[in-house]
């Protein structure tokens, strides 16, 4: 999608689609990575956890080609809830249900694509009774939902792709020296130092899929 | 049929055990029904989708299903993704469940033995989930 089709038409299901596939490649790709983040300071399943999750979005490919992109989005969250196993079932769950909400029979375009992303970062925080500064994946979706909404509707692909990739990796990167205070690794304490945090790098790994399949111009 | 005794008002409240492993999940089940008799709904569940270690939405609200009583379950829960998926499974029950059904800030297996004792006796759900906290620090 360019932003000039995005503003005409929204966002089809087909260059959804085309983020999907991209999101489960990286997180199928990246499982051994996350899983050995989540052992240093989790219980070490957050890689097949997501693995699981996201191979299940892909299995409902189908389904979803045949949906709206918000419907879609709601069966994202579904399928991941239902099989990611984990803490993180119930927050990505979250997170794409609140956006599927937020779309509000819109178009999406980048201001509606914003302010779902918004939307599910709330949700993210209420379920995860979380905030910034806790050593979470809402360290790496805060920045990114901030870069996004200050790029107006008229980004520039490529642009944005930087911004957003750029806002990913140093929020991903900005969780190493905290010390964790909610979720498994809270009861490691101090220990939680120096060690990224699983479920942001999964965030970071995400928006850099997204990026990518919308923005990157055509081979 | 005559009754000796005079019928409590309601059912008594179900327990769900609810563990990132199945033993420990079965397991503080059979302490439960050792130490409690057979007199509350009681179900447990524990394992990711694949049999791993880990929860799943799907079998919390399959326990919560089998365990349910009129008058409320109450869910204990181990650690973080359980009581995380717990509320995930409740949010998806029907509009009239989801408000009689609670999670227990408490330890597993204590908490599970303290929960079902007091359900054991007719005691509201409330109590039920208060009993089981006093076990956790303020």
């Amino acid at each position: 999608m360019s932003s000039t089709d995005a503003a005409q038409t929204g966002l089809t299901i087909e260059a959804l689609t085309k983020a999907i596939d991209a999101v489960v490649a990286t997180i199928v790709d990246h499982a051994s990575e996350l899983t050995d983040l989540d052992m240093a300071i989790g219980d070490g399943d957050h890689g097949l956890n997501m693995k699981r999750g996201f191979e299940a979005v892909r299995g409902a490919a189908a389904k979803i080609a045949a949906q709206t992109p918000a419907d879609a989005l709601k069966t994202i969250g579904t399928t991941l809830i239902m099989t990611v196993g984990g803490a993180s079932g119930p927050l990505y769950g979250s997170l794409f249900l609140a956006m599927s909400k937020a779309v509000a029979d819109r178009p999406i375009d980048l201001v509606v694509a914003a302010e779902m992303l918004e939307a599910g970062i709330q949700a993210v925080q209420s379920r995860g009774k979380s905030h910034a500064g806790e050593k979470t994946m809402l360290e790496t979706l805060i920045p990114v939902g901030a870069a996004l909404t200050a790029a107006g509707p008229a980004a520039d692909p490529a642009a944005l792709t930087a911004a957003l990739k750029a806002a990913a990796a140093a929020g991903a990167a900005s969780t190493v020296p905290l010390r964790a205070s909610k979720g498994r690794a809270s009861f490691l304490g101090e220990r939680s130092i120096g060690h990224m945090d699983p479920g942001a790098r999964s965030s970071e790994l995400m928006v850099g899929a997204v990026c990518d399949a919308f923005f990157a111009p055509a081979p | 049929m005559t009754k000796k005794t005079p019928a409590k008002p309601t059912a008594n409240v179900g327990i769900v055990i609810v563990s990132h492993s199945p033993d420990v999940a079965r397991g503080a089940a059979d302490m439960v029904r050792q130490m409690v008799g057979t007199s509350i709904p009681l179900a447990h569940c524990g394992g990711d989708p694949d049999g791993g270690l880990g929860t799943s939405v799907p079998a919390i609200m399959a326990a919560i299903e089998a365990a349910w009583s009129p008058s409320g379950v109450a869910i204990l829960v181990d650690l973080g993704g359980a009581e995380t998926n717990s509320e995930m499974a409740i949010e998806m029950l029907d509009d009239d469940r989801r408000d009689l059904v609670v999670i227990c800030n408490a330890p597993v297996v204590e908490g599970a033995i303290m929960a079902a004792t007091e359900a054991s006796g007719g005691a509201r759900l409330a109590e039920v989930k208060a009993a089981a906290e006093e076990l956790s620090p303020a």
